[in-house]
């Protein structure tokens, strides 16, 4: 009979932690900037069909990185989340905190409990009618949850994007003027140009109407940049 | 394998993917009723009365009266029977009112969750089939004498064209070239619509059209609420085209319904 072999708990998570750690690094990064009218989040992603930005609910929008089975089940899930509750109650009962909440407990108990953690990383942007009430609730693979203000970049290179929109953020800017620093923040940090085709780019934007969401095409990207 | 955790986040991979109805099923919080024979006999919910439609050179016109009943009296004057399906199609109800705006309510939910999650709206086609398949559901409660028959209209951005659907108790769904009404003012509007009706007309004209024979389904109807001037409530009425669905501004129903009455009187 075969013994398996003690491993310290301290080790286990280190394991697991190192391992999602090494998945995400992989990934390319999401950042989410506020402008005046709302949030922009923008990725570099050359797919038309696999998105890392969603539409969760009226106000609120899902972004994740790293493997696209993995964040695209809990963006799923996100939904479903969402829409029982909005149709159970009412839509104004919806809100990002409950949900980031959600997400955080699951990927915590998927983290200790499963053979494998998810390589993911995820940001749920939710804004409101006035710029103060506007959330970024980033959750890590091992279900941390962290309430960002202002910008947020997901990711591989999220220190580095973090550093360098700490000196190009703009607060209350445009959304063109938003496109421009957050592309310009990736073309620095990646240190070549990306064509429009490239980005993957959304707004949750509060003059929308009930729902706030909506993807930008490489024609507007292409405008607001030039 | 289910993945049901406590947080309550449904990641259960054996409910269709894009099913909204399912999703509620598998919590049991679908609308369901068990009852027994002849249960619902002895019930006064209101009903909402008349409801048409018409298409139009580049869409469809969609109005409906404001009056829900319940048997000879007056329930409701201000009910809403024409919703937004999605921002390219809308639905407008008749019968058992309670029933039908559940019903709506979850037609807009299941319409947005399928666009949400498959990132492409459902073909009218495949609305159309769904809105079949939900009155189908009913048909317990129509057997009770809770009816509802809504009618669908949309633009189809394939073929780049308005259509129109209507329904029948069973689950029965057609598709009409010209105009259909549903509800108890239905025959009166109908009539009207044939005798003005023109293929090609313009929105201005089907919206004129569209008042005057909810006007006109009113005057022989006494469920149905016509244009009521003095309490200032008139029919809803919306337009779906090639910009998608577009409620018409109060003021200009408004306006339209006094030139019908004077019209007509």
């Amino acid at each position: 009979m075969t013994m398996p072999f003690y491993v310290p708990p301290e080790q286990l998570m280190k394991d697991r932690a190192e391992f999602a750690q090494k998945g995400i690094a992989k990934g390319r990064s999401i950042v989410a900037a506020e402008y005046a009218d709302g949030v922009v989040m923008l990725a570099e992603n050359s797919s038309r069909a696999l998105n890392k930005i969603g539409e969760l609910y009226d106000q609120m929008a899902f972004a994740g990185v790293g493997k696209y089975n993995e964040f695209e089940a809990l963006r799923v899930a996100g939904i479903r989340h969402a829409d029982l509750k909005g149709y159970s109650y009412g839509r104004a009962d919806v809100a990002a905190k409950s949900l980031a909440n959600a997400y955080s407990q699951t990927l915590g108990a998927i983290f200790t409990e499963s053979v494998k953690p998810y390589e993911i990383e995820i940001l749920i942007v939710e804004i409101g009618p006035s710029p103060d009430d506007t959330r970024l609730f980033r959750v890590r693979y091992d279900g941390t949850l962290v309430d960002e203000a202002r910008f947020c970049a997901i990711g591989g290179q999220e220190d580095e994007l973090s550093a360098q929109l700490e000196n190009r953020y703009q607060a209350g800017s445009s959304l063109n003027d938003a496109i421009k620093f957050t592309a310009e923040t990736f073309e620095a940090v990646e240190d070549k140009s990306i064509g429009p085709e490239d980005w993957e780019a959304a707004v949750l934007d509060r003059t929308n109407g009930r729902r706030m969401f909506r993807r930008l095409s490489a024609d507007e990207i292409t405008a607001a940049r030039s | 394998m289910s993945l049901e955790l406590p947080s309550g986040l449904p990641l259960n991979a054996h409910v269709p993917a894009d099913s909204f109805y399912e999703l509620l099923r598998s919590h049991s919080l679908q609308p369901q009723w068990e009852l027994s024979e002849g249960s619902a006999q002895s019930l006064a919910a209101p009903e909402a009365t008349t409801v048409l439609a018409l298409r139009y050179a580049e869409g469809v016109v969609m109005v409906g009266d404001r009056r829900a009943t319940e048997g000879h009296s007056i329930a409701h004057r201000r009910i809403q029977k024409v919703y937004p399906a999605d921002d390219y199609s809308a639905v407008a109800i008749a019968g058992t009112a309670g029933l039908a705006m559940e019903m709506v309510k979850l037609f807009q939910t299941e319409l947005e969750h399928y666009e949400k999650l498959e990132g492409a709206r459902l073909s009218l086609e495949g609305k159309a089939n769904h809105l079949a398949r939900m009155v189908r559901q009913q048909l317990p409660m129509a057997f009770q004498g809770l009816v509802v028959v809504p009618l669908f209209c949309g633009f189809d951005e394939v073929a780049n064209e308005g259509r129109l659907y209507t329904y029948d108790v069973v689950g029965g769904r057609y598709e009409e070239e010209d105009f259909a009404a549903s509800g108890s003012g239905g025959r009166e509007a109908k009539a009207f619509l044939r005798s003005v009706y023109s293929e090609g007309a313009s929105a201005g004209d089907a919206l004129r059209n569209a008042i005057a024979a909810i006007t006109a389904a009113a005057e022989q109807d006494t469920a149905t609420g016509g244009p009521d001037l003095r309490r200032e409530i008139y029919p809803t009425a919306v337009v779906v085209n090639d910009s998608g669905y577009n409620e018409v501004d109060d003021a200009h129903v408004a306006e339209l319904s006094q030139s019908v009455l004077e019209e007509q009187s």
